[in-house]
């Protein structure tokens, strides 16, 4: 693994069986990211980001090549190996918030504590991102009691409520109005400069991707560029 | 937390829950009402075999087991020559006609037997006087809806009832003995004779003296009667109640299977999430079970409570015809029954459930 790397991939191959057809979702992706970068990943639908967020998250294993997260070589976890990743390792945002509608805010985070094994009280410091977030008096409330905006918030709060290596985050405006969108976006950026928070983000909106450091082009399963993003 | 996301799913699904508790409750009920039934029908039973006052009871020659239909075949003069026996100091011939089934028409020598038992309690009319007249204890005369000089037909006979009386002595109707030979052809016969000795210290002498005196006649202590009314002795009931106490588990494993497999179906973006925080196959497994323990919990209380409305049902509807005891030492058994049931109906819905893959779960809509 090079200096500084927190996820590394070489010759990443994924495929996925459908029916008695063999469909390639990666096709070889060599991608390095540095702990502490705000990487956007950006590419049309089929090109394969979903399935690299899934390998580095530790939600499916990859077909063939290489990858380390945080030291971890996933090729060879099994499936508890990268169940116990996905505890601390790294943190989920979805396009679709997913909280478990019958919990409250506060309890859609500590089910994340609960099952990492740290109990179910976030610890003293994380008010302060609580109140970065701008969550801090909705926390009692259900998901169906918040706007899309307070949801994807919650949701970011508890992806990084047990200071995960890596925020995966997976069209995080996808579902948000441009006000909310830029609030969602700021945060992200917020919590990657100020807690050094490594982000990988999917997204399609060019505004959105400008928000990271640099930005990967997938196509067809391949990475076919890397640029800075032009602000 | 754990206990906080099942709680919170149950509560989220109110009907579903409770339509699940209730169906997991009915053979619960079905279960503790047939133990009930048989236990509190055998101590019934067994109170008004007591509340007949004797120490002893000679059967007819043919009599066999508790169960038996009742005969008439011991000479009535028998009676006397019991009568005079050291230490006994009161004999009385019985005739028991069984009518509904299960309920005992007691043909009495009025004067004899109300010595024995220490006489009857009169709640309305008075003792018998005609040879058609009936007395009817309180629980029959509320469940037939019968008044003091009404006409009850009864093995094929038109009776009058002459009064009503507490409940509690030996039968819950009597007649004169001599009007219940006539009409069965068998004068100067009867089906028992009970006997009370002069002291409880000599009954086994007087036992063993009428058995030396009566050889070809069964006689009993009370106390021997009294032992043969328990389940054991009806030889159906106890492979009646495990078919009742299985089709409980089978109906029960059921519900609970269906209910957590639809469970999982509703809830298979949150196991998604769940397994995207990590959660591991056991844990996914554990709410899933817990869940379902708590439905079978849900269950046995709901069908406890039922019991106690079978209980009352039975009491106000026919309260002489059938008596329901509550089945405490029951509660334990079915509620272990219960929540095997419940985890065995939730077994594979929640292997199911800790075996989705995390990514097609989290897709799910």
């Amino acid at each position: 693994m090079s200096d500084g790397a927190i996820i590394e991939t070489r010759e990443l191959r994924k495929v996925y069986r459908v029916g008695q057809v063999d469909v390639p979702a990666l096709r070889g992706v060599d991608l390095t990211v540095q702990a502490g970068e705000f990487l956007s990943l950006v590419g049309p639908s089929g090109s394969g980001k979903s399935t690299l967020f899934h390998i580095i998250g530790g939600l499916t294993p990859p077909t063939a090549g290489e990858v380390k997260v945080g030291g971890q070589n996933l090729a060879a976890l099994s499936d508890a190996g990268r169940t116990k990743l996905r505890r601390r390792t790294v943190g989920f945002v979805f396009q679709k918030f997913n909280l478990l509608p019958n919990l409250t805010a506060r309890d859609n985070i500590a089910v994340a504590r609960h099952i990492a094994g740290l109990g179910t009280k976030p610890d003293a410091q994380f008010d302060e991102v609580l109140r970065l977030l701008g969550i801090a008096g909705r926390l009692d409330h259900k998901p169906n009691a918040l706007s899309g905006g307070e949801q994807q918030r919650v949701a970011i709060a508890r992806a990084i409520v047990n200071h995960p290596a890596i925020l995966l985050a997976d069209e995080p405006t996808g579902n948000l109005d441009s006000e909310n969108s830029k609030a969602v976006l700021e945060v992200l950026r917020d919590l990657n400069r100020r807690l050094g928070q490594t982000v990988l983000m999917i997204t399609h909106n060019p505004e959105a991707a400008a928000y990271g450091h640099s930005t990967v082009h997938m196509r067809d399963g391949r990475i076919v560029d890397r640029t800075a993003p032009t602000t | 937390m754990t206990g906080k996301l099942v709680l919170e799913n149950l509560k989220n699904r109110p009907m579903r829950s409770l339509l699940t508790i209730l169906l997991i409750g009915v053979p619960v009920t079905l279960i503790l009402t047939l133990v009930g039934l048989t236990q509190g029908m055998l101590s019934d039973a067994q109170d008004r075999q007591r509340g007949a006052g004797a120490d002893i009871m000679i059967r007819g020659s043919d009599v066999k087991g508790l169960t038996s239909a009742s005969t008439i075949t011991i000479p009535a003069r028998m009676v006397d020559l019991v009568q005079r026996q050291p230490h006994v100091k009161l004999a009385t011939g019985v005739i028991n006609e069984r009518v509904e089934v299960i309920m005992l028409l007691a043909g009495i020598d009025m004067a004899r037997f109300s010595q024995m038992t220490g006489g009857f309690t009169f709640d309305r009319g008075g003792p018998l006087k005609g040879p058609d007249d009936i007395l009817v204890d309180r629980l029959y005369a509320e469940e037939h809806h019968l008044q003091v000089g009404q006409t009850v037909d009864l093995v094929s006979h038109n009776w009058r009832v002459a009064g009503v009386v507490e409940p509690g002595k030996m039968a819950r109707l009597f007649v004169q003995v001599g009007t219940l030979q006539d009409l069965r052809a068998a004068t100067g016969k009867i089906g028992q004779i009970y006997v009370q000795a002069d002291a409880p210290a000599n009954i086994n002498l007087v036992k063993e003296e009428l058995i030396r005196l009566l050889r070809d006649y069964p006689v009993y202590t009370m106390d021997e009667i009294s032992a043969m009314y328990n389940v054991d002795q009806i030889p159906a009931i106890k492979p009646f109640t495990v078919v009742v106490a299985a089709i409980g588990v089978v109906i029960g494993v059921t519900v609970v299977w269906l209910s957590m497999y639809m469970v999982v179906l509703q809830r298979t973006r949150e196991i998604g999430i769940l397994k995207a925080l990590g959660a591991s196959k056991a844990f996914i497994l554990g709410i899933i079970l817990i869940e379902a323990a708590l439905l079978g919990v849900g269950g046995t209380i709901l069908g406890i409570v039922f019991s106690y409305g079978a209980q009352w049902l039975i009491q106000t509807l026919v309260p002489a015809s059938f008596q329901m005891a509550i089945a405490y030492g029951w509660w334990p058994r079915v509620a272990a029954i219960t929540l095997a049931a419940a985890i065995l109906g939730a077994l594979y819905p929640g292997l199911s459930a800790a075996r989705q893959d995390p990514i097609e779960a989290l897709a799910y809509e």
